[in-house]
């Protein structure tokens, strides 16, 4: 009845949703305020990625198969990469502050106030600008699709489609999962870069590239060949290399999802040490 | 309603030091504290740097978890009921920032509102409220990073306060500060806490801080818990004691044996000189006398009790 | 000799400075070896692919290119260093202009000192990596080590000497995140850290020979596993030297610019 009351009078407090897109939308905002700044920063994000381009043809100027791909089949896996990558980059690349966070004092702030900090870090910080690689990516797909003549079917378009999503997730996680190893290792920003950077290489090639341990690696331990190589391979009809056979490629979606959810697990148990429960 | 009740909150810390970083020692910040602090009460959480301050706040927000000993902030469990503690809750950290610093503060405020959920209707007749009486109408549309320090502390006061919270914590908030900043924001605070019938914790070392916002103080030292009660039972637990100023018409040197009297500062070459008394041993007319048996005294004046003249005579009361 | 001794305790304070980033420092070899093992396994696969050497490196070659080049990128230091642009945003460098030592050659000198430090604590441990990993074939002999030796510090103040002029440009532009960005793409593309250089299709092999940094990564690297010796390695060795002195010289030119801006501007 009070409650009741204080509603007529104060209005419906906005929804969780409402909060956290108000948020989200201000910060928007604000990186969108200066245009040519902002176009700027975007190409700088995409470059890393238009050199590593350079990469991918240097080496079909030497050979004309790569492992199990041909130039246009490797561009296809490139572009999926980067296309995830960005994605990722954007909405989680923030991730990589979390040792500023801590060092300045940032993440009590965050722990004083009324939401979950990872939806404080994910909103409150966007990047937008960090999306440049997908738009590599993007540019790359719309020239490698046509030419690796696919016998598409509804479900191969579908795959097509959701990849970079998967790829994005796939990312994310390694994001995520790096973010909440900084709770236990003190100085140690560069173990971010090893597994998301290495992680975004190791994805852009065949797996059929790795010596078979490694490839086992890429596979099944840290799975980012779900990121863009296995799918190309279930797209194109491969059979794959020894450990990576191409029809895995359409667990993509389930496996992301599988990596997601590990890496939330790993980002509350990092949380917990951090403010001393585990620790 | 008990709003903070802490029982033998211990924290402890482990420290490896030496070469190869073997050996552990074990810091206890917070040794066996135990307190409970009313609604409405203004507290003043007074200790030296390192002493345990800060530490105990984390724990009472939810930000660190105890080693030993539990602490119930709105009869919660801070660590478990974070989100549901941090609504009730308005924290201002002195040394870092909860602003957007690229965003004007004006839309630090909004994006808080909307984190706590706040329907429009309430908060922005608040907004103007704090815009007034913070005075934060100039510089609301800047960005937060070109603020000075004075008008940054009273942003953060306004986002702290902007959802009307039970309990206000503050840390050593005006560090820095200019003394007529401080006094401004002391005077604010004392004024909205109590018109809200709030709940502050006031952590500092600022002993101005103390006089003019808390009417309980909790001394902390090295940890521990060595004094909690009011202001005058302080003063009168280490004994208050007064000082004499007096200006002399010629430098002397120190005037060092005046009896019942103490000499604690000697100022322009022996021209002016501090001579703190206590009350009970002596009047204030006997040490005058006393000094004005020996050289011409031009001008004097007597100061009160010092609090930071008692709190170190508590530490020192107290030294281990 | 006497204007060597600033010079080598500046060296000495490089050194020491970065000795007590020890625990950063892990945190990097950790990515290099990462990248070393995942580059070489292109490498390879690339080798295998052809059948026969690439470009004049064949599978051990290749392999111990990939790690040499990857030990290499911390003494060389490849990626982004903005102390310089830094000091000329905060108005610092007006210390530096009002020193009795050129601060080219100071900085050059303390930058020798950092090189230093990281070779145990970055370049060794990435080196062991790939030894116990994929195998190294490092020369048994002692010249490509003694020649690599000078080629390792000659492109050390290379890199210096190009960073140098690229921070300068702070004097200029605000924002030098963008021009630092692009540097550090261009530099690490072309310097044979991604591809060797001579993998590169022959027009962009001849972009990258036009420019100084094949001598910051590649031409050492190359050295060093022995695949050039004798004159052709002496030779490299000049063409260091010479890009050495163009890189210097810019900076000079860019600073006396700036440093008139800097007047100017009343800073």
């Amino acid at each position: 009845m009070v409650e009741q009351a204080r509603r007529q009078r104060e209005g419906t407090p906005p929804s969780t949703a409402a909060a956290y897109r108000t948020v989200l939308a201000s910060r928007l905002r604000a990186q969108l305020q200066y245009p040519v700044s902002f176009g700027f920063d975007v190409v700088q994000a995409a470059l890393g990625f238009l050199f590593g381009l350079v990469e991918v043809l240097g080496i079909f100027h030497n050979v004309p198969v790569l492992a199990d791909l041909d130039v246009r089949a490797a561009l296809l896996v490139y572009g999926l990469a980067a296309a995830g990558f960005g994605l990722a980059n954007a909405v989680t690349g923030q991730l990589d502050t979390i040792p500023t966070y801590i060092r300045t004092g940032t993440l009590e702030t965050m722990l004083v106030r009324p939401q979950p900090v990872l939806a404080q870090i994910l909103t409150s910080d966007v990047t937008l600008r960090r999306i440049g690689a997908s738009l590599v990516g993007a540019g790359t797909l719309a020239v490698a699709l046509p030419l690796n003549h696919v016998a598409w079917t509804p479900a191969k378009v579908a795959l097509v489609v959701v990849t970079p999503l998967v790829g994005g997730l796939l990312f994310a996680a390694l994001f995520l999962a790096a973010g909440a190893l900084q709770f236990w290792l003190v100085d140690a920003a560069e173990v971010t870069s090893a597994f998301v950077y290495g992680g975004n290489y190791a994805a852009a090639y065949s797996a059929g590239v790795f010596p078979l341990p490694l490839r086992l690696f890429v596979v099944f331990a840290v799975p980012v060949s779900f990121a863009a190589y296995l799918p190309a391979a279930a797209i194109l009809g491969l059979p794959g290399p020894p450990g990576a056979p191409g029809p895995l490629g359409w667990a993509a979606p389930a496996v992301a999802l599988l990596v997601w959810f590990a890496a939330m697990r790993l980002w509350a148990l990092g949380l917990r040490h951090y403010t001393g429960a585990g620790g | 309603m008990t709003v903070i009740e802490a029982v033998h909150l211990t924290r402890s810390f482990e420290r490896r030091a030496g070469r190869l970083r073997r050996s552990r020692t074990t810091v206890r910040a917070v040794d066996d504290v135990s307190f409970a602090v009313e609604r409405g009460e203004t507290i003043g959480y007074i200790g030296a740097n390192g002493a345990g301050k800060s530490t105990t706040i984390k724990m009472t927000t939810g930000i660190l978890v105890p080693t030993g000993g539990s602490v119930r902030t709105f009869g919660l469990d801070p660590v478990p009921a974070r989100t549901a503690v941090a609504r009730r809750l308005g924290v201002v950290f002195g040394q870092r920032s909860q602003l957007w610093w690229d965003l004007p503060l004006r839309e630090s405020l909004r994006l808080l509102a909307a984190i706590h959920r706040l329907p429009a209707e309430r908060w922005r007749p608040r907004e103007t409220e704090l815009v007034e009486r913070l005075e934060l109408a100039d510089f609301l549309g800047r960005p937060v990073r070109q603020l000075s320090l004075g008008q940054r502390m009273r942003g953060e006061v306004a986002a702290a306060l902007l959802h009307e919270p039970e309990l206000v914590v503050l840390d050593e908030p005006t560090v820095g500060l200019d003394v007529l900043s401080k006094e401004r924001l002391r005077t604010f605070l004392r004024e909205d806490v109590a018109a809200r019938g709030a709940t502050l914790l006031l952590a500092t070392h600022d002993m101005d801080d103390v006089r003019r916002l808390c009417e309980r103080l909790l001394v902390v030292d090295r940890g521990r818990l060595v004094y909690d009660g009011d202001i005058p039972g302080l003063v009168a637990r280490v004994g208050a004691r007064r000082v004499l100023v007096v200006d002399l018409e010629q430098p002397l040197p120190p005037l060092t044996d005046v009896p019942d009297a103490e000499l604690v500062a000697v100022e322009g070459d022996g021209v002016r000189q501090r001579l703190a008394f206590s009350p009970e041993r002596t009047t204030a007319a006997a040490v005058l006398a006393a000094v004005a048996g020996r050289a011409p005294v031009r001008d004097l004046s007597v100061e009160e009790p010092d609090i930071e003249d008692v709190v170190r005579r508590l530490y020192l009361a107290s030294g281990r | 000799m006497s204007a060597l001794a600033p010079l080598a305790a500046l060296t000495g304070a490089g050194f020491r400075r970065y000795t007590a980033y020890r625990a950063a420092m892990i945190g990097g070899a950790f990515t290099n070896a990462v990248f070393g093992l995942l580059r070489a396994s292109v490498l390879v696969a690339t080798l295998r692919s052809r059948g026969g050497p690439v470009g004049g490196y064949d599978q051990s070659t290749a392999v111990t290119f990939a790690w040499v080049t990857q030990a290499l990128i911390a003494v060389v230091e490849m990626f982004t260093w903005n102390e310089i642009a830094q000091r000329v945003r905060t108005g610092d460098i007006a210390v530096d202009l009002s020193r009795p030592i050129d601060p080219q050659l100071a900085w050059a000198a303390a930058d020798l000192g950092r090189a230093a430090a990281v070779v145990l604590p970055r370049a060794a441990p990435i080196l062991l990596v790939g030894a116990a990993t994929t195998g190294l074939a490092l020369p048994t002999a002692a010249t490509p080590y003694l020649l690599g030796a000078v080629s390792v510090t000659l492109a050390t103040l290379l890199s210096f000497a190009c960073r140098w002029a690229v921070n300068l440009v702070a004097f200029w532009i605000v924002e030098i995140r963008g021009v630092l960005g692009f540097y550090v793409s261009v530099s690490t593309t072309l310097s044979g850290l991604v591809l060797p250089v001579t993998w590169f299709p022959p027009w962009l092999s001849a972009l990258a020979r036009a420019t100084p940094f094949p001598a910051m990564v590649q031409v050492p690297a190359d050295v060093l596993i022995g695949r050039v010796t004798g004159a052709a390695a002496l030779q490299a060795l000049g063409v260091q030297a010479l890009w050495l002195i163009a890189a210097l010289a810019l900076g000079r030119f860019v600073l006396a610019r700036g440093r008139r801006r800097l007047v100017v501007q009343g800073g």
